[in-house]
């Protein structure tokens, strides 16, 4: 299977966001593919607006089978999010669930006027009634196939396919 | 005895800081730095616990780290009971383990014990089933991980890096589980020299096997100190026969401005509590600006949200 350019479904997205972006729209990436995702659109589209990071293994509903994800970032929600109109990023779309915890800690720390959510890669399997505002591109990856979003050393983002049967 | 890791290696139970690696000690305060901006926010909870049932058994008094516990746990979503031994069952004579056994039937998750006898945690640990995970909350005079954990999470936070670091612990080395487990973290986290000051009478023979520098006078023993440990002298000691006076221990061990004046500019003291004021330190010095002793009870509950989620999660 042949992905197209990162940069160009960057781009699309981008501007679909832009058609419908008001002035306080504030931009929270969910760690780490969609917090990389957010900076990068919030350069982009040249907001001015704060930036939002979430790490959600503190609201993660597969910690009982798991446990605690080694790498813990703190989050970082250093806006009022009481009355927030609040766009959630993250790289690829799939179950749901991530959205849902990312939710859920949000309303942790105040009553958001609205939340959108945009993602690069809707690739469908929902487990969960949450669906994306902006969406960079659908794809169709069966349910084992894996893809990535990584970030290189010049600050790049690009999704990958991983290798799989 | 050791059995604190599970057969992956992950931490099963904290019972002593001896034994555990400098990466397990730094992913614990890795996870605590991200549960301190929770008790920062509107809401001050995770939903990580929910539904678990934790049960702070304390066979001794302490409301403060009981305190600690419980706010952690709250925090964390979990269900938290709280039991003074030393005031029920015991006083009817049923056995450590019978207790253990009434409450593991209640469906307990986890167990956080304080203990007068040393190794009482790694009994229970022993005992209870394989899914019921317990942490040492001070045991004899034998571990209190906990306490050096946040310790460590404070010096982190102030000092950054480890390896450049001179550190004394000053007091009551002899009879304190904080001493020792704080020496264990500091010299696995990597602290090149590692100071302890107290009174002969207070300083256990061959402590320096431990890597350890002794020292009996505070004039040597803080110069060109990065960090001071300050311990709790407990009063029973001055009825027996190892201390003179309160008088005479603040007059040599008591932490004065002038003593402070010793070691670095910007070195910063730090107390486990409770404090005696005017006899192991001078509330000069404890209400001063070089004093953390604050900042350690705010990150100490971060620390055992951290210690607990891990331990839940393993």
């Amino acid at each position: 299977m042949e992905l197209p350019q990162t940069r160009d479904i960057l781009e699309k997205l981008a501007k679909d966001i832009r058609a419908d972006l008001t002035g306080d729209t504030i931009l929270v990436g969910i760690h780490t593919g969609g917090a990389w995702l957010a900076e990068e659109l919030h350069r982009m589209l040249g907001l001015s607006t704060p930036l939002g990071m979430l790490d959600i293994s503190f609201y993660r509903d597969d910690f009982e089978r798991i446990g605690l994800h080694p790498e813990v970032k703190p989050s970082d929600i250093s806006f009022d999010v009481d009355g927030a109109d609040i766009l959630l990023v993250d790289d690829v779309l799939f179950t749901g669930r991530t959205v849902r915890a990312a939710v859920n800690e949000i309303f942790d720390y105040g009553r958001p006027a609205r939340i959108r959510l945009a993602v690069l890669v809707d690739r469908g399997g929902r487990e969960l009634p949450i669906e994306a505002r902006f969406t960079g591109i659908k794809l169709d990856l069966g349910e084992h196939r894996m893809i990535d979003l990584l970030r290189n050393d010049t600050g790049e983002l690009e999704l990958r396919l991983r290798p799989g049967n | 005895m050791q059995r604190q890791l599970n057969k992956n290696g992950e931490l099963q139970h904290l019972l002593t800081i001896e034994g555990l690696s400098a990466a397990m000690l730094h992913h614990i305060l890795d996870t605590a730095e991200s549960f301190v901006g929770v008790t920062e926010r509107e809401v001050k909870k995770v939903p990580l616990l929910r539904g678990k049932a934790i049960f702070n058994l304390f066979f001794e008094p302490s409301t403060r780290t009981r305190t600690t516990f419980e706010i952690a746990a709250k925090r964390l979503s979990a269900d938290v009971i709280n039991l003074n031994i030393s005031a029920s069952s015991q006083s009817k004579g049923e056995t450590l383990l019978d207790t253990v056994n009434n409450l593991s039937a209640m469906h307990a998750d986890m167990f956080i014990v304080r203990h007068a006898q040393s190794g009482a945690a790694h009994l229970i640990a022993n005992h209870v089933a394989p899914e019921i995970h317990v942490i040492n909350a001070g045991d004899g005079r034998h571990a209190h991980p906990t306490q050096a954990l946040l310790d460590m999470y404070t010096i982190r936070h102030f000092k950054r890096d480890f390896h450049e670091l001179k550190v004394a612990i000053i007091g009551d080395i002899m009879h304190s589980r904080v001493a020792r487990s704080q020496i264990h973290a500091l010299t696995t986290l990597g602290v090149p020299e590692v100071r302890v000051i107290a009174p002969r009478t207070l300083l256990p023979k061959g402590v320096e096997h431990l890597g350890v520098h002794p020292y009996h006078d505070m004039s040597k023993g803080l110069k060109d100190v990065d960090v001071l440990l300050m311990l709790r002298l407990q009063n029973e000691r001055m009825q027996g026969a190892l201390l003179p006076s309160a008088q005479e221990y603040f007059k040599y061990y008591g932490l004065t401005p002038e003593k402070l004046a010793l070691a670095k500019p910007d070195a910063i003291v730090m107390h486990p509590g409770p404090m005696n004021r005017g006899i192991e330190i001078d509330s000069a010095v404890a209400d001063g600006p070089q004093s953390v002793i604050l900042p350690q009870v705010t990150f100490g509950i971060a620390v055992r949200m951290a210690v607990m989620s891990i331990l839940a999660g393993s």
